[in-house]
């Protein structure tokens, strides 16, 4: 969902960044294990990261402010597998598997951990000129989709800078949904600081994201 | 203590622990009996977080940049590219940025969405980068972001702040400190911090390093 708690950028009342120092990679053994579950099962082919990402999005309000980040992952991984009837219920209750499992696209074999070690690559041929140059003055579209989106809503109607082209890539707000990369150009664009936040916000201060063409009018 | 944690907002309590122990491990005893999951798999994928991938890779990049001005030209044009030429014990995978610090401008990375991150030259990201506050307000107040990690720049300096939205991922290269001309590689990576490669501190200082050893 594209308007939930997971939109954070300038929102207040969070209070301080605290950091841990010596901070481990993980704070409980279960961590660990969630996050390679997550892993594993994104190799299969079943989902992809931003049906992953939407997933934790959709989860309610209390339940993703209330959650460590790991929670989080395995509520999602959860709601996944349920949703598409990978998993029942009754085994969850059960704590054991009661039928037979589904046919996968593919499976993770240790031997082959080395492949999801590596990001994956997210450029796409095409054959459509990108629309903007670098340099180029753009405004970002007002938009509020009710599914998942990258464009955060601190930046929309704003207006802004063309700095790089990044490449044509897979559009999250289509692979979320399951019906294919549909790839567009990628842009970073800056903006001021006035121009996002009033102006009384600092002039030294720019803040930039990738944006996906979609995202983009002229200006 | 792995349980022991409550300072941070976003930290587990006691009773999140017991009860994700017995939900996480119901979880893979199913996808293992369904034959989803291999646990051989799952072991070594924690090992490889554990073990293998960290800033290490990252304060490599670093300093061979300070010390190899052809590396750098490669870094700041492709760092993906520049970075798996290093042989890190970890591959890099595509759309990884280097962004440089210099006197006029300071460089701050978040994701306001979730918590995308540089994985494969810093390692996991610490629970802060994931956390509300951070994420919140890194975009709106950079500045007080940087005094709560006790940073101080030049009053005159710019912040720019990447907000990491789509698939590309953004290392900060910080700026080299003073007194360390003539230095090996080895030992200026010793001075390269995961923060400093974050924006949220900077690379630490001869005399710091003395300290510390």
């Amino acid at each position: 969902m594209t308007n939930s708690l997971h939109d954070m950028g300038g929102m207040h009342g969070f209070g301080r960044v605290e950091a841990e120092p010596d901070e481990p990679p993980f704070h409980a053994r279960w961590e660990g294990r969630v996050l390679a579950m997550q892993r594993a099962m994104g190799f299969t082919g079943l989902w992809t990261i931003d049906a992953g990402r939407a997933s934790l999005e959709a989860l309610p309000p209390l339940d993703y402010l209330g959650s460590s980040y790991y929670r989080r992952w395995f509520l999602g991984l959860e709601n996944r597998l349920l949703g598409r009837g990978l998993i029942g219920a009754d085994e969850i209750a059960a704590g054991h598997s009661l039928r037979d499992g589904a046919p996968l696209p593919r499976k993770l074999t240790a031997a082959e951990v080395g492949k999801i070690l590596l990001r994956g690559e997210f450029a796409r041929p095409t054959n459509q000129p990108a629309r903007f140059k670098k340099g180029d003055r753009v405004r970002t579209r007002n938009i509020n989709p009710a599914t998942h989106t990258r464009l955060p809503r601190y930046a929309r109607a704003r207006t802004g800078i063309v700095e790089a082209i990044r490449g044509c890539h897979v559009f999250p707000d289509a692979a979320a949904l399951g019906i294919g990369d549909n790839p567009q150009w990628l842009y970073t664009v800056a903006f001021t600081a006035p121009e996002l936040w009033g102006a009384a916000a600092d002039h030294d201060v720019t803040v930039s994201i990738e944006a996906f063409e979609p995202y983009l009018d002229p200006a | 203590m792995p349980d022991d944690h409550t300072h941070s907002h976003d930290h587990q309590h006691g009773s999140e622990l017991s009860e994700m122990d017995a939900r996480v491990k119901a979880l893979e005893t199913i996808l293992t009996e369904k034959g989803y999951v291999d646990p051989a798999a799952l072991d070594e994928i924690v090992e490889a977080f554990e073990t293998r991938i960290g800033p290490k890779n990252g304060a490599r990049i670093v300093a061979r940049a300070w010390t190899d001005p052809e590396f750098k030209r490669r870094l700041m044009a492709d760092a993906t590219e520049a970075a798996n030429s290093l042989g890190l014990v970890s591959r890099v995978g595509s759309h990884l940025i280097a962004v440089e610090n210099t006197p006029e401008t300071h460089n701050l990375v978040v994701c306001t969405l979730c918590s995308c991150y540089p994985w494969e030259v810093l390692g996991l990201p610490p629970v802060w980068y994931k956390s509300a506050p951070y994420r919140s307000r890194a975009v709106i107040d950079p500045k007080g972001v940087l005094a709560d990690f006790g940073v101080r720049l030049p009053p005159d300096i710019a912040i720019r702040v990447w907000d990491s939205t789509a698939e590309t991922r953004f290392l900060v290269v910080p700026m080299r400190p003073g007194g360390t001309e003539g230095w090996s590689e080895e030992r200026l990576a010793e001075l390269v911090t995961r923060d400093s490669m974050i924006g949220t501190g900077l690379a630490k200082l001869p005399q710091q390093q003395v300290a510390v050893e």
